[in-house]
């Protein structure tokens, strides 16, 4: 039985993990500010791996920033393990595109952090890092500091200091961005291992087609301002995808289509400078 | 690699050897200009016991009867104690004010306001108020010292990253261990930059300092050497207050660049 099917069966019989009902996001002063989500519907259920897709400027942040209650929506119901979403928690661990690590810490140290503030015991603190250390190849660089590794070891440091408090939820904002394609790869099949093994949910945000269709057991695609949801879809590909297939490539093929359209408003926007960022 | 030592080094050696020269020739008096060699046998007997030692004497009786020994030792307590009231008073101050907006509204107009008043200029009243001695001296160098910590750990405050306040937020951190595990060595760069200034500063009032209310330290004994016309003297206690302030500024950047290891752009 392939984790797909296992997605499938948690979704027949358990409660959505992340409930959003018409959520709305605006920045500025409403009349007049831009609405960056407008009547956002969406149901994660646990287990399921799902990427945000669209644009720049579409609100996929946004919505991943009100999940993790880093900027919580202007108005709408937004809950978590059925409770409304008021102020960041470690529930809800964040991956960023910038690491975002500790520069003054090491590796170790940056993983221990949040066991730290919980008050876990030292011994199984030691052992959760141990494993952690492990898990994501760390091993030998538990003593350097963040300046001394490579983008992609940092992001690995960033994932096991998220995987310490071992949330339910895990949230991804463009994590691989920054780094090389094959670094990148690597670090797609490191997190798509984890995911099978530790049975988290993850909402991952991307502006690659082809990092959600080879990530995503569902991807939703956003429109471009106001932010909106343009398309739910699951991708029913087996894991690990190949992303030379000829069904791998229909589905991008298929995605693209609807995320180029929304560029082309984005590109519109940027043209007469009216994009934010 | 020779020729860079010697270009370092072809300068000051022509300038010693003409400055030799003149003296000799008698052209300059003495007492305006002494010698190199006259000033290198001030330093050296000023170096030495004023008395002879014992045989069991050690390096503790050295250091009491050399002249120019316990005037450094005088001269680094006076500095060390002041930096220490003037940067230990800053330290909270400045990283209540760099994250307390409120607490910064009510304190901003009086630091502002003092900042630009030289210590130099709190002599007549460190004397009014403290009289003579250490106190007036201790006083004027933690002014000296304060300023520029407090200056720098408001403006490191300022700038740590926002993101690693979202990490560590959503990581669970409290106020407190925001404040101590992220914040404060997030600014670490900034507020050793501000104590390598204050300490610095402090130096500089020290010298002056020993100048007006005490009657031990390198700045007392240079204007001391000026009123008996010591001039080797004087330049003597000038060259180990520069080698002293060396010596300060090299430890100091040593003890940053280890708590600072983890920093990527390290300053040499």
């Amino acid at each position: 039985m392939n984790a797909h099917h296992i997605v499938k069966d948690m979704e027949a019989q358990t409660k959505p993990l992340v409930r959003a009902a018409g959520v709305n996001k605006v920045f500025g002063a409403e009349p007049g500010g831009v609405v960056a989500l407008k009547d956002i519907d969406l149901e994660i259920r646990p287990g399921e791996f799902v990427c945000l897709l669209g644009p720049s400027g579409c609100g996929k942040s946004t919505l991943l920033n009100a999940i993790a209650g880093f900027s919580l929506p202007t108005s709408g119901t937004l809950e978590v393990s059925g409770k409304p979403v008021t102020a960041p928690g470690p529930d809800r661990g964040m991956v960023f595109q910038e690491y975002a690590l500790f520069p003054w810490m090491t590796v170790e140290a940056n993983i221990a952090f949040g066991l730290d503030i919980r008050g876990t015991g030292s011994e199984e603190k030691a052992r959760i890092v141990d494993d952690l250390l492990d898990m994501l190849g760390l091993k030998e660089f538990r003593h350097r500091f963040p300046k001394d590794l490579s983008g992609g070891m940092r992001q690995r440091v960033a994932i096991a200091r998220v995987l310490a408090l071992d949330p339910p939820i895990m949230l991804m904002d463009e994590p691989f961005g920054a780094l090389d394609a094959l670094t990148r790869r690597s670090l797609q099949d490191e997190l798509l291992r984890i995911w099978r093994s530790v049975g988290k949910t993850i909402v991952f945000v991307t502006h690659s087609i082809e990092e959600a269709v080879y990530l995503g057991s569902r991807v939703v695609i956003l429109t471009y301002r106001p932010g909106t949801i343009k398309r739910d879809v699951a991708i029913d590909l087996p894991y690990p995808r190949d992303s030379n297939s000829p069904e791998f490539n229909a589905i991008k093929k298929d995605l693209a289509s609807l995320v180029h359209a929304e560029h082309d408003r984005f590109a519109l926007d940027e043209r007469k400078g009216l994009t934010l960022d | 690699m020779t020729r860079t030592l010697f270009r370092n080094l072809a300068v000051p050696v022509v300038i010693l050897v003409l400055w030799q020269l003149l003296s000799q020739s008698g052209f300059i008096k003495p007492v305006i200009l002494p010698s190199p060699l006259a000033i290198l046998e001030r330093l050296w007997t000023y170096l030495l016991p004023a008395q002879s030692l014992g045989e069991s004497a050690g390096v503790s009786d050295w250091i009491w009867s050399s002249e120019l020994l316990s005037d450094l030792v005088a001269s680094m307590r006076r500095v060390l104690l002041g930096f220490a009231v003037g940067a230990g008073l800053a330290l909270p101050i400045g990283l209540l004010m760099g994250t307390d907006r409120r607490f910064e509204a009510y304190l901003n107009p009086v630091v502002q306001f003092l900042r630009p008043i030289p210590p130099i200029a709190y002599i007549p009243l460190a004397i009014l108020w403290f009289g003579l001695g250490d106190p007036p001296a201790i006083f004027l160098i933690s002014i000296g010292a304060f300023f520029p910590v407090l200056i720098n750990t408001i403006t490191g405050v300022r700038n740590v990253d926002s993101i690693y306040v979202r990490a560590a937020t959503n990581l669970g951190a409290d106020r407190m261990t925001m404040f101590r595990r992220v914040i404060l060595p997030a600014a670490t760069p900034y507020v050793l930059t501000g104590m390598r200034i204050g300490i610095g500063t402090a130096f500089i009032v020290v010298i002056v300092a020993e100048m007006i209310a005490v009657n031990s330290g390198l700045g007392y004994r240079i204007l001391e050497a000026r009123e008996y016309m010591w001039s080797d003297k004087v330049i003597a206690g000038m060259i180990a207050i520069g080698l002293l302030g060396l010596a300060i500024d090299v430890g100091v950047n040593r003890v940053n660049n280890h708590l600072l290891r983890w920093h990527r752009g390290i300053e040499s």
